[in-house]
Formats: structure tokens, sequence, C-alpha cells
């Protein structure tokens, strides 16, 4: 009796305790074991560029992205000009401003000027998708949370990669950078299962950049402008063709659990 | 890379520029996105963005272009049955490993 009574209060105390930072801290830690390959990669592709192993953590604590710091370091380290390194972390990164417009639809009161500055510094393509899971208005103790767990991934996986990229056989280098675009795909491929609009948007889109590669006169188009034009055309075909309901777009992904909660109105 | 003071100019501006694109929308939208093109546009763009990165690129990203096929069709198939980020990343890697070893 005693102790199923000690247990019931342990169990309260526990749900008291996951608070929303805890419960965005928790959410943030398989996005954190995610980048962890990704970052490692990363690394290796860095110091193989011929970045130092402290200016390769440096370039990802700064920028926690992906596809732009891969693009980034070449152009570091060829000395290409510095436009070039502006307009291509402009062009490859465009995205997340999109992605800051429909996160910006999603938090509470609570998440102030000053809260905003720092949260939109960690909001990577994951994050925002993990975000967008949650069907309740996100406090800024829930986001503070979220990203926590996914900057030191990425800086930690960077480091340990930096470092050991020395060590590698070539054969582990080339297999591990593979892994970047096989997240992209695991981050794809199962609502293009489920929803047919966007497989067509996955479909129109690898349709271009595939012209925009092989076609002559095309593939003279940088590769991140490219990239971009053929987001861009597929999003905007689709968004005519196939426009959602309001409600999907709170859930944005359909990874996430379809819990459309707040806002059904506005469908006409 | 030798020149340090260039590296931080480099990294200043790359920094620089992927945190505007972040910051500015996330602090200036603050109202409600009524226009049901902009809504599906903005549900849209993120797949459109990393389908575009990945296909043809991926093909190329290996030492050789069988072994990224392959890496790609298990990337796939794990995606297919819904594994997490992390089991597939790790299964096309380990698939490209073994590929590579009768190949290269």
């Amino acid at each position: 009796m005693r102790i199923s009574l000690l247990n019931e209060v342990i169990v309260t105390n526990k749900q008291a305790k996951n608070t929303p930072f805890i419960q965005g801290f928790k959410d943030g830690i398989p996005i954190c074991l995610g980048y962890f390959s990704v970052a490692f990669a990363f690394g290796i592709f860095s110091v193989g560029q011929g970045l130092y192993v402290w200016q390769t953590i440096l370039v990802s604590m700064a920028n926690i992205t992906s596809a732009g710091q891969l693009a980034g370091v070449p152009i570091m380290t060829m000395g290409l000009p510095l436009v070039n390194m502006a307009l291509s972390q402009f062009v490859i990164n465009l995205r997340y401003a999109l992605m800051s417009i429909s996160l910006s639809q999603k938090v509470d009161s609570s998440v102030r000027t000053i809260d905003r500055l720092i949260i939109s510094f960690v909001n990577t393509d994951e994050v925002f998708a993990v975000a967008f899971s949650q069907k309740q208005k996100l406090s800024r103790y829930y986001l503070y949370g979220l990203i926590l767990m996914p900057y030191i991934g990425w800086s930690g996986g960077t480091t340990l990669g930096a470092l050991a990229g020395n060590i590698l056989p070539v054969r582990v280098i080339s297999a591990l950078s593979i892994a970047l675009y096989a997240m992209f795909i695991a981050i794809v491929l199962p609502p293009a299962k489920k929803n047919r609009a966007v497989l067509f948007v996955v479909i129109i889109a690898a349709g271009l950049s595939i012209m925009f590669r092989y076609l002559p006169l095309l593939n003279q188009v940088s590769g991140s402008i490219a990239c971009l034009i053929c987001a861009v055309a597929a999003s905007a075909i689709m968004a005519i063709l196939s426009p959602i309901r309001i409600a999907e777009a709170d859930t944005n992904s359909d990874r996430t659990n379809h819990t459309s909660s707040t806002s059904t109105k506005g469908v006409n | 890379m030798q020149d340090i003071t260039s590296f931080f100019i480099y990294l200043a501006i790359m920094g620089g520029v992927t945190y505007m694109i972040r910051m500015i929308p996330f602090v200036l939208c603050k109202e409600k996105i009524k226009s049901r093109f902009l809504n599906s546009f903005l549900y849209y763009i993120p797949y459109a963005v990393l389908t575009a990165m990945t296909i043809p690129a991926i093909f190329y990203s290996t030492a050789s272009v069988y072994s990224a096929l392959a890496g790609m069709v298990v990337a796939c198939i794990l995606s297919y049955f819904e594994k997490h980020l992390l089991p597939v990343a790790a299964g096309a890697c380990l698939t490209v490993f073994v590929v590579e070893l009768f190949l290269l």
C-alpha cells in the first residue's frame, strides 16, 4: 500500500516534471542522433577539402545547415569570390525562409522577439518538421528544449568527424558520403507514399532537377540556383493544381500525426 | 585553410546570410497567412527542395555510381517501411561500403 502510494507520487512527480522544455528536449534527441552521422560525414569532407579541424567545427557551429555547408566549404578552399559564397548560401538556404514563415504561424504568444532571434538560428529542416508534428501551439520553452540536442549533435558530430577523418580509410569515407542523401530520402519518401500530391511534387522536382543536370544550356545553370528553380516550380505547380486544405498546413508533414486541431476554418 | 583572416570573412558571410534567411521571416511574420496558394506552396516546398538536392546528386556522392545506386535503393526500401533517419542513413552507408568491397 505504502509502496504503491509512493510509486504514485513518483509517477505524478515525473509527469509534473515533463515541462514543455523537457518535452522539447526529448523530441530533439532523435534529431541529434540523425545529425550525428551526417555531421560526422561533413567533418570528414571539410577536412578533406583542406580546412583545419577547428575551422571545420566553427563552420558547423555558425551555420547548422548541411547542404549550405557542403556548398560553402569548397568555395572557401578554392578561394572563389565572396559574392559566390553569399549567393550560394542565399539560394541553397532560401527554403529556410519559407520554413521560418511556416513556423511563425505555429508559435504561441510566449515567444518574444528575443526568442525568435535565438530560436531561428537553429531552425533546420528536421527541427522544423518535428515542431510541426506537434498538435498544440508551441511555447518558447518547448522550442528551446527542442533545439538544444540537435545543436549539440551537429557540433559534436562534426568535431569527431573532423578528428577521425584523418584516420579513416577511403572506403569508409566514401560510404559515409551518402548518409546525407539517405536522410533526405527518409524525410521525403514516407509522406510521398501516403499523399498523392506530395508524390507529384517529388516527381516534378526530380524530373526538373535531372533536366538541369544533363540537358545542354540548362546544365550551365549552377547547381544551387537550379535546385531552387526546380523546388519553386514544382511547389508552385502543385499549389495551383492541388491546393491543400488549410488544416493540412498546420500538421505540415504526413509523417506526423494528422490531428488537425486549430483551424479548419478558411476552407473554401 | 592557411589564410586565417579570409577564413573568418568567408565564415561571417556564410553564417550571416544563413542566419538572416532564417531570422528575418521568423521575426517579422507574426500574422497568420490566409492565402490558400501560399499555404499550399509552403506545404510542398520542403519536399521539393530535398528531392531536387538529392536527385541526381546522390549518384555522384560515393566512389562509384553503382555503389551509390545500391545505397539509394536500400535507403528507399528502408524509408518505404518508415524507418527513422538514423537506420536509413546507416543502411545506405553500409550498402555502399559492402558493394565497394566487391567493385573497387
